[in-house]
């Protein structure tokens, strides 16, 4: 199934096509209110071109260019998680009837499978990841149904941010599995390679040739360039000892003092699985949607406790958020929750940058406990 | 199977236990089979409000009644409090982890608890007394802030008339013609008749009651991995899905609430897990 095939530029359109005549409703990159947002494609034209993005911490700036790519950002502030996890989303609803018998009925979930094209190697590893939160075990129904019918496209990076370090954390730039169809983007085009038996049937449909020496030579040279040009890492993929020997370590104040605790981190990180649960009844009290909704470890609510606090202060929140990103989610899930992508650095309002925490927290050899 | 969805349950009976603690039974309307462990809880919904974690009670083989024991101290559990008998409402599980009865057996058994830690440890007592045989001496400690706080005060008296169990009460402020102690419930260790070797406790109340229980009962001999602590955390999801419960790395509603002690004794008292 590695077999590369090469897809002329000004074919693209028929991947759209073909995935749209299987069933797939289509999403992608377009830029969109200053920021690359997937969303609902259908033509080529609609794809971000020449776009690029600027990252630093604490900004996030689009840039037109001249040239024909369509890929050529990092990121934007979503990953495929809105689109499986949804931010809000009724779980199931109670209905009294007039004699005080309930009902509960299970929301209904849209069955129609999407296809993503653009999607990011850190953005698979996160989706990987969610998997495991919400269909291993325990399976979420409506995650399920979602992730069962998503066909992914991904398009390595070859443009990653100031504030990107998958390339530490080993989930990029190169899409290495959980793709369906994974794409280097070239000048004329791109180079096109099946992950699926399902992405191997739409590349069979797609009016690709064979993909020569020089543009498979090229595109690799594009993604290693693109690890290589990456500055910032972690100290570690296995920081889970390190930060429990240091909850008390001064640093957790300095940082506390930076951060607003708004969950701008937790809103944008494409693993953060933490959600609420309400009731939304009906005016007249017959019917009530049971809603979940994304949380944060940063909200007052998280760590409420009829009558206490768990987490009073934004120290104790950053806290929880950082060792169990990179330290308990190996208890967990055998690995780190942070896949590199370097979006709570860029979305943070002030700018807080996880691998700088990390390493004062962290790199130090006496532990550093205060 | 939808993990999330409720079964309806009628009301059948409701007691008044304290000034804001009361007992609902409940008979699922499904007909369904249902069946739990002591330690274990359920999700009790109230139409148009929401879910709240609480520890199922009764554990009698033949009865279909369900009895959850629960304080009035948030928006969902003063609602549940108004409800009547006939009244319906939603419940899901059993869920969780419940307490190690089967590494218990042939064992004394000290139960310490605080406050309305006595609900999700009641089923142990029950358990062990239905089971009479498989288990050695039967220690009950309960302390509670205030003699008006005890719940169940009768059952207690009843508990203490059977061999081989001991009831120890202990309350920090008494009313006249109170006989317990007063004071820490921890104070009562050294009362205690139990051979450390062969005991296995179990604990449930207050973070910090639970906290400075293990360490006496270790400073008497107990060994470290026979001491078990329920622990409460925001639960809303019950399955391991929400985040809220997290303790470190374990989810207290799946991996718990029942926890040896050294499973979570690193963060136990760290201020913000």
């Amino acid at each position: 199934m590695n077999s590369s095939s090469f897809l002329p530029r000004d074919a693209l359109q028929s991947l759209i096509d073909v995935l749209q005549d299987r069933g797939y409703r289509t999403i992608g990159p377009r830029a969109q209110d200053g920021a690359i947002q997937y969303l609902d494609i259908d033509d080529v034209a609609q794809l971000p071109a020449g776009t690029g993005d600027h990252q630093s911490p604490g900004r996030y700036r689009l840039h037109d260019g001249t040239s024909p790519r369509l890929f050529a950002w990092a990121n934007g502030p979503q990953a495929l998680k809105p689109w499986l996890f949804h931010a809000r989303e009724t779980l199931w609803c109670s209905t009294r009837g007039a004699d005080g018998r309930l009902s509960f009925a299970a929301a209904p979930v849209d069955e129609r499978p999407l296809a993503v094209i653009g999607a990011r190697a850190c953005d698979l590893a996160a989706c990987h990841l969610q998997d495991r939160h919400f269909v291993d075990g325990m399976t979420d129904p409506a995650y399920a149904a979602r992730r069962r019918g998503l066909f992914t496209v991904a398009v390595h990076c070859t443009q990653p941010a100031e504030t990107c370090f998958c390339a530490s954390t080993g989930d990029g730039p190169r899409a290495g599995e959980g793709f369906d169809l994974a794409l280097s983007e070239l000048d004329d085009g791109f180079v096109v390679v099946a992950g699926s038996a399902v992405g191997q049937t739409v590349a069979d449909a797609l009016p690709t040739r064979t993909a020569s020496r020089e543009q498979l030579a090229q595109a690799d040279a594009e993604i290693a360039g693109a690890a290589a040009r990456q500055t910032r890492h972690l100290p570690s993929r296995d920081l889970r000892a390190a930060l429990f020997a240091r909850l008390e370590h001064a640093r957790w104040d300095d940082v506390a003092g930076r951060c607003l605790a708004c969950g701008n981190c937790t809103s944008v990180c494409p693993t953060c699985f933490c959600h609420a649960e309400q009731d939304v009844p009906s005016l007249d009290g017959t019917s009530s949607e049971h809603v979940r909704e994304w949380d944060s470890c940063f909200s007052e609510g998280h760590g409420y406790l009829h009558g206490f606090q768990i987490r009073p202060e934004i120290r104790h929140r950053f806290r929880q958020w950082m060792t169990h990103k990179l330290g308990s989610w190996h208890e967990q899930y055998g690995r780190s929750g942070c896949v590199g992508c370097g979006r709570c650095i860029t979305w943070c309002p002030v700018g807080i940058d996880i691998t700088v925490e990390a390493q004062a927290i962290c790199g130090d050899a006496d532990g550093g406990n205060a | 199977m939808n993990p999330y969805l409720p079964r309806q349950a009628e009301v059948v009976s409701r007691t008044v236990e304290s000034g804001d603690t009361f007992s609902l039974g409940l008979r699922l309307t499904d007909g369904e089979p249902y069946d739990f462990a002591p330690g274990q809880f359920n999700m009790l919904y109230l139409h148009g409000c929401g879910e709240v974690p609480i520890s199922v009670v009764a554990d009698d083989p033949d009865s279909d009644i369900l009895t959850h024991t629960v304080r009035a101290v948030g928006r969902i559990t003063r609602g549940l409090e108004q409800l009547q008998v006939g009244d319906r409402i939603g419940l899901r599980g059993p869920y969780g982890r419940g307490w190690p009865m089967t590494q218990a057996e042939g064992r004394d058994v000290v139960v310490v608890t605080g406050g309305l830690g006595c609900a999700p440890s009641v089923s142990i007592i029950h358990h062990i007394l239905g089971h009479r045989g498989g288990y050695g001496h039967l220690s009950i400690l309960q302390g509670v802030k205030h003699t008006d706080d005890l719940i169940w005060r009768a059952q207690y008296d009843a508990w203490a008339q059977l061999p081989d169990v001991d009831v120890l009460l202990a309350a920090d402020v008494a009313e006249p013609g109170w006989h317990g102690h007063v004071g820490l419930v921890t104070a009562l260790f050294d009362q205690l008749r139990l051979e450390p070797a062969r005991t296995i406790a179990m604990l449930c109340g207050p973070e910090v009651m639970m906290r400075a229980a293990a360490d006496g009962l270790h400073a008497i001999g107990l060994a470290e991995d026979r001491i078990y602590l329920s622990m409460e955390r925001n639960m809303q999801c019950a399955v391991g899905h929400c985040g809220h419960c997290q303790l470190g790395g374990s989810f207290v509603c799946k991996d718990g609430p029942v926890f040896a002690w050294p499973e979570i004794r690193p963060l136990l008292g760290t201020r913000g897990y």
